[in-house]
């Protein structure tokens, strides 16, 4: 780093930190609008924030608007930054989504803003490009692994499977019992992903440097035994018949409401959806627990992380001041209490003083042994390389229905991950 | 008209109407329709992210139809129009002669028949995808009261285009309808008359002076429902979002998905390709029908 660039840092982050003690002293005014997704999590901890800090702010008003998750979400959210209409502050994916939307040119950095000083490298690396960071995290890190229903493990003396075979062995014991054993809900596609991205810790233990190589497009999935296995594990639990009747049509809630009630045994799914079970299902909580996505060896059992999803502020805002202040109280301690009363606890934070509440919900507690001393766990590939082929999610509805192979589904995956490549402009495609 | 009255007009509206009253149309159309369009033309040959393009050539459309599930998507395209047009050349005929007829209720019938087309796509779109969920649906709920294990209406990847087509049928066929209606009403009484006293049964009135004489109405309803057909979105988007996998996808929700996956320049490639198709089908269709009733 040359002198002047120094310089003008500490500069930066006076002038940063003036503006923080400036925040402590005197009220903010004015006006934002706040763009998130429509998760029943998001509403919620969104409009708790804007409450809390309207009312250390009254000056202040805050406007949420609310975007549609998933691809049509993206959509937004690219559409608005590219016309120049994006609102003030908005949440988005960190990791390969948020390297899409062209960051240097559309974000504003936070890099030497002193709230940033509390969070992981870890997760700051996912929120970076071109030497600055642009996100601050405004959830707690998940993991992509397997929802099992306690009552259903304690009726039949069901051991936590660390391998695949066991957890094959238990879904046929659970079938044997006139159960489901696996929970699907194909009628929102992305959820059809799971046993594919969450496979990619085992992918790691097998070939370390698969993320790089992938990023340069000299290893694929179709031609790299260990990434297969993910798509043909989907194909194995269809095949073998474990799945819920209405798998094709069943949603997202559906999923959450069967795996809570048992009328499944299991549910792959992020972690954050031990929040939407304490909304919707909240006497059922305790019965939901969390195991890592099993792959074939026991002793490298480990779990797939996911980066938080990201608070931005868009180079076009009117009040960048404003802007940075609401982010940073949203990535302070007394913004994670916040929401661990808003939502509850759904895991580990990202932001130094945040800590979790004693009673956390037992899917949390499974998922914590993960991220502590002795440990096992590896971030998604979405984390590793910016490279995500949006048609995934098809292709593993159609691997998880018995409509196509496996072998050939993560072939047809490659294809559409070369067309992100290109789009991105990497080199070696 | 005679040739010789034929320039006498043509002047006369020329100087009736100056050439710049076109302008404001002029203007309109190009800024509206001929900048995006050639502006389109020249995006999908690049690689484009909204906030710059490069200049790939022809690599866009090598790329559309490399993909398997594009190329399905023209093909499911193709028969989503047949299916849809041609069952409501059908079915709306039959309506239109039923509800021509001397029959009860007459106007309600009508009304009812005609319902469906004024309620909003999306809202149709949702609607059905209750009643067709494979185990709580009630369409499949009702015929298990007569034991028949219903299909799962979309989630099954040979059935799930069909019962959207079908769905489109239900929502359109009021309209076809009504031009139908229109077109009966018109043919002349006497023609009827005439039959009757040759002794033509009423299955011979339909085939040799019904069928025949409603072909101006039978051409629109063809046109328009086809090209419908062709590029529909809203309600393949609102039942299955082109599932399960990419089984009913068709051109436009194809073009639709790779937009939202910010591959701009190929969405926009798709496009092109989508209204070359439309053009190639439709202009010949129109050129044939309109011929047949230039014979009467």
């Amino acid at each position: 780093m040359t002198r002047t660039k120094l310089f003008a840092l500490t500069g930066a982050s006076l002038l940063g930190l003036m503006m923080t003690a400036n925040a402590v002293n005197a009220q903010q005014s004015g006006y934002l609008s706040l763009l998130i997704d429509n998760g029943p999590q998001s509403v919620a901890v969104a409009e708790a924030w804007v409450a809390a800090y309207t009312e250390k702010n009254p000056d202040v008003t805050i406007d949420i608007e609310v975007r549609p998750g998933g691809g049509e979400g993206d959509n937004i959210v690219k559409t608005r930054l590219a016309t120049g209409a994006m609102a003030d502050v908005f949440f988005y994916n960190s990791g390969s989504l948020f390297q899409a939307i062209n960051p240097v040119q559309n974000l504003l950095p936070v890099t030497n803003e002193p709230w940033q000083a509390g969070i992981q490298d870890s997760f700051k690396s996912v929120v970076s490009a071109g030497g600055e960071v642009y996100g601050t995290p405004f959830a707690p890190a998940m993991g992509g692994g397997i929802f099992y229903n306690k009552p259903i493990y304690e009726e039949l003396g069901l051991e936590i499977p660390k391998t695949w075979d066991e957890f094959m062995a238990n879904n046929e014991k659970i079938k044997a019992a006139g159960k489901t054993a696996v929970i699907q809900t194909y009628g929102e596609t992305w959820t059809s992903q799971l046993f594919v991205l969450a496979d990619f810790y085992n992918v790691l233990t097998e070939v370390p440097d698969f993320a790089e190589k992938f990023t340069a497009g000299e290893a694929k999935f179709a031609t790299t035994p260990a990434a297969v296995k993910g798509f043909e594990r989907l194909q194995e639990v269809y095949e073998a018949g474990y799945l819920n009747a209405d798998f094709g049509a069943a949603t997202y809630p559906d999923g959450i409401r069967m795996i809570a009630t048992g009328e499944g045994a299991h549910y792959p799914m992020l972690t954050f959806g031990i929040g939407a079970i304490a909304e919707t299902q909240p006497d059922h909580l305790k019965d939901v627990g969390f195991f890592a996505q099993p792959g074939d060896d026991a002793a490298t059992n480990g779990l797939t992380t996911w980066m938080p999803d990201s608070v931005y502020i868009a180079k076009t805002t009117a009040s960048p001041d404003l802007a940075k202040d609401f982010v940073g109280f949203i990535g302070s301690p007394e913004g994670c209490d916040i929401r661990n009363e808003a939502v509850g606890a759904t895991g580990p934070y990202m932001i130094a003083g945040c800590e979790l509440p004693a009673d956390v919900p037992p899917a949390v507690a499974d998922m914590l042994p993960y991220f502590q001393e002795g440990g096992h766990n590896g971030p998604a590939l979405e984390f590793l390389s910016p490279i995500k082929g949006p048609a995934l999610e098809q292709i593993t509805v159609e691997v998880g229905s018995g409509i196509r192979q496996a072998a050939d589904g993560a072939a047809l995956y490659d294809e559409d991950v070369r067309k992100q490549a290109q789009q991105l402009g990497l080199s070696g495609w | 008209m005679t040739a010789a009255v034929a320039p006498a007009l043509k002047m006369q509206r020329r100087s009736l109407y100056p050439g710049w009253f076109y302008l404001p149309a002029a203007v309109i159309y190009s800024v509206l329709f001929l900048a995006p369009t050639f502006a389109s033309l020249y995006f999908s040959l690049t690689r484009w992210t909204l906030f710059d393009a490069t200049f790939i050539g022809l690599d866009n459309f090598a790329q559309f139809f490399r993909e398997p599930f594009l190329i399905q998507g023209l093909v499911n395209t193709v028969i989503y129009a047949v299916i849809t047009s041609g069952l409501k050349v059908v079915i709306g005929m039959m309506l239109a002669v039923m509800l021509t007829s001397q029959i009860m209720a007459r106007g309600y019938l009508r009304s009812v028949i005609f319902f469906p087309v004024l309620v909003s796509t999306i809202g149709v779109g949702m609607t059905f995808t209750v009643l067709m969920h494979p185990t709580q649906g009630m369409i499949n709920q009702a015929l298990a009261l007569f034991g028949i294990a219903g299909p799962g209406w979309l989630v099954d990847p040979k059935l799930a285009l069909f019962s959207v087509a079908l769905v489109d049928v239900w929502k359109g066929v009021g309209l076809a309808t009504v031009i139908y209606i229109a077109g009966l009403v018109a043919i002349p009484k006497d023609y009827y008359e005439a039959a009757r006293i040759d002794g033509a049964t009423k299955l011979q009135n339909f085939f040799y002076v019904t069928l025949p004489l409603s072909r101006p109405a039978t051409a629109t309803v063809i046109t328009l429902s086809f090209i419908g057909g062709l590029r529909t979105f809203d309600l393949i988007w609102a039942m299955t979002k082109g599932g399960p996998g990419f089984a009913s996808d068709t051109v436009a929700s194809v073009i639709y998905k790779q937009y939202q996956a910010g591959f701009y320049g190929l969405s926009t490639a798709g496009n092109v390709v989508l209204f070359i198709l439309i053009a190639v089908l439709v202009v010949p269709l129109t050129m044939f029908l309109n011929r047949k009733q230039g014979h009467e």
